[in-house]
């Protein structure tokens, strides 16, 4: 099998490392060679954060380059254009429509682009834009909008179902593991 | 058993594997998770010192003590520890040495980009350079077997890339080392001229041995391939390399980066057409192949600058572009900013408003030069903001308009012998210590003034205010200040700037991230009372915006974000934010 590769981009702070090791997970329990690499340090000051997942038999680099990503999982809409380069011709764009303005958009700098989810939608992108935040806080917290975002990525990750599902419960924290299956199972429910 | 595991995570594996007693280090991304997973081990003491000289020194005692010990830094950190490095290589060992250096090609959290490598063949001292997290725990493993044949501490070099990517990891027993006997011996560790002389031969006789050893070392792997075309790398390059070339290339992988063997090299590239170096930042590998003769591709072709990709090789040796989709729009930047919240606030924007030269150190508070607060002049390297305060204040005569900022770990990193400096040398200069009680910036990691351990035991309290007070700084000049208040932080600020004997003002309130800060309910804005003035918007929280609505402009706070710190109320003049 060709590596699958998968990004997953967000804003500091907003849980995409434990998405990542969740897909880390996934893969490994179903028998493929991974590698996962992240970003620490500055960058997670509230600033633009990218994870790379990469899947298959044997994986050699641990980044994901322009025009090579299968599926971007993206935390906030500037952040789906931000990283839309990386995406495959053909692949998928899964995004919460949570938008967190940027400094210079917050002092006026800058201004955020309107209608993003349309725009890359003209581009005959696959793109698959749901509020997660609001999945999430119907099935117990808001917190658990990663773990959403996963569920309705479920159908293009390439995992089997109950492979991805046995990965949430193994990685999310004891006390939240309720939650979190259910904002997988919503999620996963609405793609069908 | 197999665990995914981060590079760092697997380095502190092959430390417990390989029966290490005794770590310390210094955080600096991104090298800081190795000491950190590393004390997850109850078998394994592990600590953090106050800077990497001392976490270098504090293992280096350990090893010669008979104990297999280990330091990690980031790349900056070894030009602090670099003076007992040169000379470690001198004495030997005892108990295995390693020191853990990871660089940062692309300085995705760095003030620079140096190149590590050069310490090892200036030290001349060993160095490893594994590619992925399961050669991490093998290098740091076998690094200490290696580091007590040859008497030599071993360098290990990581990049970014390896600290942070992760991978499947197969995990080993713990080998039980006992610590060896400890005999003195002053001829070969008492580091004065006689004995150095002697021992400076014995340093060049290990390293060729070592490079004997390059030859045919477990660490160093050829690939050969039924083609013409050769590559040699190292690190996560070659990660890169099977990317692009897979097995279109023969491969030299060099795991051992110093010294390199000339026999292995020649080897290697007989009967090759095409040689390619591929390796980041400065051309170490590629200078010594081209010395033996060899015509090569290499920095002729590739960057010496950022960091490199399989995307970067196809351009650069393919001429090969990604097919790729944009919007039209303009996308703006997403710098990293101080959390809502966050105790530095105040402080620059106070700094701000009053005008004033600030001489800016390295931590979270380096984001105080971010609009809109722009509040610093300089950031050299940890340290540099109270020394080289004084030599500006010293030419210039500014002292009543310029003041230093520092935070707690960075002060206690190298912060103590500028402030010496200032009052040894009649120097009147304001120094401000931004103490939130962490080192946050690397992560939240603990240091001498929080109290606590690494492995979170509790440490003997450590007062701020005795130590400045001890260095010479007079009591009435030493000022506590919340900057939360930002009334009382300016006309603190005003006084100490006038006065003509050193000061500090410590200004104190811990960090917004810790646990057992108090997360106070958001505010919300009463739009009939805010103008849309925009004054709010001059501290930069990033829960705070303008938006437009059918009475005009008005401020919001996005309850998510806000942590209720009530800085936006103290800037807005209209009573408008409410609890
Ligand atoms: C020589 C050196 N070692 C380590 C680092 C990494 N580093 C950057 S800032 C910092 C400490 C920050 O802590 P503190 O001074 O308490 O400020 P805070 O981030 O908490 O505001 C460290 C360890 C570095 N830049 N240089
Ligand atoms: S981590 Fe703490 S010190 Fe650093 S920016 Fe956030 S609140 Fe401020
Ligand atoms: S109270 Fe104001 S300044 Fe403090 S976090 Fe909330 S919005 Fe930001």
């Amino acid at each position: 099998m060709n590596t699958k590769n998968i990004m997953i981009v967000g804003v500091g702070g907003q849980g995409s490392l434990l998405a990542s090791r969740i897909l880390g997970a996934a893969a490994m329990n179903a028998g493929y060679d991974v590698k996962v690499s992240e970003v620490h340090g500055m960058s997670q000051r509230g600033g633009s954060v990218v994870t790379y997942v990469r899947y298959g038999e044997s994986v050699a680099s641990p980044v994901i380059c322009e025009g090579e990503a299968d599926v971007i999982l993206s935390f906030e809409k500037l952040e789906a254009a931000r990283w839309l380069p990386y995406l495959k011709i053909g692949g998928t764009i899964v995004t919460n429509v949570q938008q967190i303005n940027p400094m210079p958009v917050i002092i006026g700098a800058a201004s955020y682009p309107d209608e993003i989810v349309e725009k890359i939608k003209a581009l005959c992108v696959d793109i698959i834009a749901e509020d997660a935040q609001a999945m999430a806080k119907e099935a117990g917290s808001e917190k658990a909008a990663n773990v959403a975002l996963i569920g309705l990525a479920s159908h293009v990750l390439g995992f089997d179902r109950n492979v991805l599902r046995a990965a949430v419960e193994a990685c999310v924290p004891a006390k939240a593991k309720e939650v979190n299956l259910r904002a997988f199972d919503k999620a996963q429910e609405k793609i069908g | 058993m197999k665990k995914i595991m981060l590079g760092n995570e697997a380095v502190a594996r092959g430390l417990y594997e390989a029966g290490v007693h005794f770590i310390s280090s210094y955080p600096g991304t991104p090298s800081t998770e190795i000491t950190e997973f590393a004390a997850k081990y109850d078998e394994m003491y592990a600590e953090w010192a106050p800077n990497e000289k001392v976490a270098f020194e504090a293992a280096y005692g350990a090893a010669i003590g008979g104990g297999r010990a280990f330091c990690a830094m980031k790349h900056v950190g070894l030009n602090v520890a670099a003076d007992p490095l040169f000379v470690s290589g001198y004495t030997g060992i005892n108990g295995g040495f390693v020191i853990g250096v990871a660089d940062d090609p692309g300085m995705h959290s760095s003030q620079n980009e140096q190149d590590s490598r050069h310490y090892a063949i200036a030290a001349k001292l060993p160095m490893v350079e594994p590619c992925d997290s399961r050669e991490c725990k093998e290098f740091a493993a076998m690094a200490y077997e290696y580091s007590e044949k040859f008497d030599t501490p071993f360098i290990l070099r990581l990049t970014t890339r390896v600290s942070h990517s992760s991978a499947p990891v197969e995990l080993c027993e713990r080998k039980n080392v006992p610590v060896r006997d400890y005999e003195k011996n002053i001829a070969k560790n008492v580091m004065m001229p006689a004995n150095a002389k002697k021992r400076h031969v014995v340093v060049e006789e290990h390293l060729r041995q070592l490079t004997e050893f390059a030859y045919d070392c477990p660490f160093n792997k050829i690939e050969k391939n039924d083609t013409t075309l050769g590559i040699i790398t190292a690190g996560n390059c070659y990660n890169y390399a099977k990317e692009v070339f897979g097995e279109g290339a023969s491969y030299l992988k060099l795991g051992l980066v110093n010294p390199l063997s000339e026999k292995l090299i020649r080897e290697f590239c007989r009967g090759l057409e095409q040689i390619i170096v591929i390796e980041e930042l400065d051309s170490v590998i590629e200078d010594f192949v081209r010395k033996l003769g060899y015509d090569v591709v290499g920095k002729n072709v590739l960057p010496n600058i950022g960091e490199f990709s399989q995307d970067l090789l196809r351009k650069y040796l393919l001429g090969e572009e990604a097919d790729s989709s944009m919007i039209a729009d303009e996308i703006p930047p997403r710098p990293p900013v101080l959390c809502p919240g966050c105790p530095h606030r105040g402080t620059f924007y106070t700094l701000k408003k009053l005008g004033v030269t600030v001489y800016g150190d390295i931590g979270c508070y380096t984001l105080g030069a971010v609009a809109p607060l722009g509040a610093m002049d300089t950031t050299l390297c940890m340290g540099a903001s109270i020394s080289a305060l004084h030599g500006f204040n010293k030419v210039r005569g500014e002292e009543g308009k310029s003041v230093a900022v520092i935070g707690d770990s960075t002060f206690m990193h190298s912060g103590m012998t500028g402030l010496v400096n200032i009052v040894y040398n009649g120097g009147f200069s304001t120094v401000l210590i931004l103490d939130n009680s962490i080192t946050g910036m690397t992560g939240h990691q603990e240091n001498p003034l929080t109290g606590k351990t690494l492995k979170g035991d509790a440490a003997p309290y450590i007062s701020l205010e005795d130590i400045c007070a001890a260095l010479g700084v007079a009591r009435e000049h030493i000022r506590v200040v919340d900057p939360a208040d930002m009334k009382l932080l300016e006309t603190t600020i005003k006084e100490e700037l006038e006065s003509d004997v050193p000061s500090v003002i410590i200004c104190r309130r811990p960090c917004a991230l810790l646990k057992g800060v108090e997360r106070k309910p958001a505010l919300s804005v009463d739009t009939d009372k805010c103008r849309g003035c925009k004054s709010c918007m001059k501290i930069g929280c990033p829960a705070i915006s303008m938006i437009e609505t059918e009475k005009g402009k008005k401020a919001v706070v996005d309850p998510a974000m806000c942590v209720g710190c009530g800085l936006c109320e103290s800037m807005c003049a209209f009573d408008a934010f409410v609890k």
